[in-house]
């Protein structure tokens, strides 16, 4: 029953991924694409590893996706926000259809 | 109880997790390693290590958890469905958002759970003022207080009883 479960949380995280991938390359700037790539490719990813603890269980490799998890959630939006901000520091403008810019100073 | 200690005791801890065996070479490896990364790096791990003692703020976090999976949850759906429509429904713009929480880490929780949830992406953080720049995908209202309304309103409650 818990692998069946877990095969469907597997399931679930390769679509999200799968859209993920989609909305980086449809998306038209910079700060859209991450936002695609970060949110989608986080929740996916960790969707995909939690099937992976359900179907291992507290074995070694279960207990390492738990972890995997953790630091991903930690770190991912850490360095959008990092990409995000040197790249507006570096002068990329906000695609035209933008409505509003209120970090210009 | 200084932040050496406790940094000490989670690292031991990830370490345990991670091998995941209580062999002794392991333990006595986990152990130096872990006592030489909180001695290199225990100041800058907490400045505040008495709130480590707070239940109530260890109870509120498990309230946080499953607060926060769904709005990512929800985030998800939003962006995936604005990604596959054809015609590509975003209105994207940086607005200013302002926030109550004054500690590093309750920033940092704050500025990463708005970078995961519905179309939302903090850019940068002016600490001195409390703003917080953030990229949206699809924005609702220019004005600053409208803005934080949606934005930051729902985790800064919770937040504030962890961090501050």
């Amino acid at each position: 029953m818990l692998e069946v479960i877990g095969i469907v949380f597997i399931g679930i995280g390769l679509v999200f991924d799968l859209f993920g991938c989609l909305g980086l390359v449809r998306l038209p700037d910079v700060y859209n694409r991450l936002q695609a790539a970060t949110k989608c490719v986080t929740f996916g990813t960790c969707s995909l590893l939690f099937g992976v603890f359900l179907i291992l269980g507290f074995s070694p490799g279960g207990i390492k996706a738990l972890l995997c998890i953790v630091f991903l959630l930690l770190t991912s939006p850490v360095s959008a926000h990092a990409l995000a901000r040197s790249s507006h520091k570096a002068g990329v403008k906000l695609w035209e259809g933008s409505v509003c810019d209120d970090y210009q100073n | 109880m200084s932040g050496r200690f406790i940094l000490f005791i989670l690292a031991f801890l990830v370490w345990l997790l991670l091998t995941f065996s209580l062999s002794w070479e392991n333990l006595l490896v986990g152990g130096l390693v872990s006592l030489f990364v909180s001695f290199m790096t225990g100041d800058l791990f907490t400045k505040r290590p008495h709130i480590f003692k707070h239940l109530q703020r260890y109870f509120w976090f498990l309230i946080y958890i499953p607060v926060f999976i769904w709005e990512c949850f929800k985030a998800n759906v939003d962006v995936a469905l604005r990604v596959i429509r054809p015609s590509l429904p975003i209105k994207p713009g940086i607005v200013k958002v302002t926030t109550s929480l004054k500690s590093e880490t309750g920033l940092t929780f704050l500025a990463n759970s708005i970078t995961l949830t519905p179309g939302t992406l903090t850019v940068d953080v002016d600490k001195e003022n409390g703003l917080l720049y953030v990229h949206w995908i699809d924005v609702k209202s220019k004005d600053v207080q409208k803005a934080t309304q949606i934005i930051v309103r729902r985790f800064e409650k919770i937040l504030t009883k962890i961090f501050e």
